[in-house]
């Protein structure tokens, strides 16, 4: 069976041309904070959404919803509201994380597909399990942080398909637990749908070297000719004592494409791409890519070499934890 | 308009020479008009800014010597050009004309761009992630648009233009999909 590609979308411009380019499912979000991309000016509003739907299953692609981000107490009705505007659009799953909303979507929208979003951090078969036996959960996308051995173990240990990240930005923070962004700016990926964001994101260039500040912090200076990467505390570049350097992550991309063959071994079911705030032009690209790669070891053939790196951040690639190197 | 590698076009002397001497307002009002026929045909550009649909946007071609003051006036966009020291908005985009070219039609990738240095952003982030992302929704082909100004000329211009593009190596044209990159 070919391996899912599930593709990122943050306009509906991208939808089409993830669907164009052979993305078996494409995954967006609303245009507010129910999602954890967003961005100005990224998503889709409730119109935007029917009609991607509609567009996709035109072409024999699937959209799946995230609303994987953490109510905030007395608001709940704002995801409440998005869980049945996904169901109204015809979407095929919702992706969630907050334990409160899947218990609503399981109670309420019994019909609905339920994804285990990433942001919920579900990084062993007990608790996957839990949240199959308990809100019916069908798919589960896992943290970054494990090796492909322990992504084996996992899916010797459950029936739930498994949805594992491909390429892309990489967070190796327990991810829906991460409040770097917090310290900064007041703002987090986990209850805003915001990691750095970009109201509190300053950039200055003089003489050739770009100063990148984050809610008034100094982040990371880069100089002339050198790639520049996201604003973002995890990947900041800090002086502690007489070291001065990345101290959480450096800055690069995931691609595990090579890791393809073994992850299939593994029992993974889809790729995932990372990039929902990134644009048609990268989605078309990254698609192509992965459907050529995961097409090819269907066939039984050489997997092609990848054309990625000019769309990495920093211009640089690591196989993350799939195989652990880690300082 | 596919490049090799991440080698960006500059664009030619003689088009940034003669911009040193051209008169820029009537220039300045032909790009308003143009920009308003844009808006007019792309509803969802102006929505998708949302809050920043009266911003003061400064586009920097780094390779000319003007830049191009953008107020998208909530539907009824202002265009000025003007020369780099009196530009003032709360949000400066800079990079080569083709690469700033490129991202309107959809045929870079912004992240790419700032990953590599060849766009540098400064000012309001958030405006300029804005109309970077509702640019990229619209889908804009200026080619196209430029033509269906142009009346009974509208084939010679496309003819035009597309020479135009290959002599200079900007993307003029929204490219189709297999190029992008």
């Amino acid at each position: 069976m070919v391996m899912e590609i599930v593709c990122p979308a943050g306009t509906p411009a991208a939808l089409r041309a993830a669907v164009k380019a052979g993305a078996h499912t494409v995954y967006c979000g609303f245009n507010d904070e129910t999602n954890a991309r967003n961005f100005p000016g990224l998503n889709f509003d409730r119109a935007e959404m029917r009609a991607g739907v509609d567009f996709a299953h035109a072409h024999g692609s699937k959209v799946l919803v995230a609303i994987n981000t953490f109510p905030r107490a007395g608001d709940e009705a704002i995801w409440h509201r998005a869980v049945s505007a996904a169901e109204a659009s015809g979407a095929d799953a919702v992706i969630l994380a907050d334990l409160g909303l899947l218990d609503y979507a399981a109670r309420n929208h019994p019909g609905l597909r339920r994804h285990l979003s990433v942001q919920a951090a579900a990084a062993n078969a007990d608790v996957i399990n839990f949240y199959a036996d308990t809100f019916g959960v069908k798919r589960v996308v896992l943290p970054r942080v494990l090796s492909v051995p322990e992504i084996a173990a996992i899916n010797c240990e459950t029936k739930v398909e498994t949805e594992v990240f491909v390429f892309g930005g990489l967070c190796v923070m327990a991810e829906g637990r991460c409040s770097l962004s917090s310290y900064a700016t007041g703002l987090s990926p986990n209850m805003n749908g915001v990691c750095s964001p970009a109201s509190h994101v300053e950039y200055n260039e003089q003489q050739g070297v770009l100063d990148a500040r984050l809610g008034g912090y100094l982040i990371h200076r880069v100089e002339k000719g050198q790639p520049a990467p996201y604003p973002t505390l995890c990947k900041g570049c800090f002086s502690a004592g007489d070291k001065t350097g990345h101290l959480f992550e450096d800055p690069v991309s995931l691609n595990a494409e090579k890791l393809i063959p073994q992850l299939q071994k593994a029992g993974v079911t889809a790729l995932k791409i990372e990039g929902r705030q990134r644009s048609k032009s990268y989605v078309a690209q990254v698609v192509r890519n992965f459907r050529t790669a995961v097409d090819a070891l269907e066939a039984g053939q050489p997997m092609p070499e990848g054309m990625l790196a000019r769309l990495s951040e920093g211009q640089a690639m690591t196989t993350g934890a799939y195989k652990k190197t880690w300082r | 308009m596919p490049y090799p590698q991440n080698q960006i076009p500059l664009c030619p002397a003689p088009l940034a020479a003669a911009l040193r001497v051209i008169p820029l307002a009537p220039l300045s009002l032909s790009l308003t008009v143009f920009s308003r026929k844009i808006a007019r045909n792309n509803p969802g550009l102006i929505n998708r800014l949302g809050e920043f649909d009266t911003t003061d946007f400064v586009l920097d071609p780094t390779d000319l010597p003007i830049v191009l003051c953008l107020n998208p006036n909530g539907g009824l966009p202002k265009v000025k050009l003007t020369r780099r020291r009196q530009a003032k908005g709360s949000t400066r985009i800079s990079g080569p004309l083709a690469a700033l070219l490129g991202l309107v039609h959809g045929a870079f990738d912004g992240d790419a761009l700032f990953f590599s240095r060849d766009l540098v952003v400064e000012g309001d982030t958030s405006a300029a992630l804005a109309l970077r992302n509702a640019v990229d929704d619209a889908e804009l082909n200026l080619a196209l648009e430029a033509a269906s100004l142009s009346g009974p000329f509208a084939r010679p211009i496309q003819q035009l233009i597309a020479l135009a593009e290959r002599q200079t190596g900007l993307c003029l044209t929204r490219p189709e999909d297999a190029a992008l990159w």
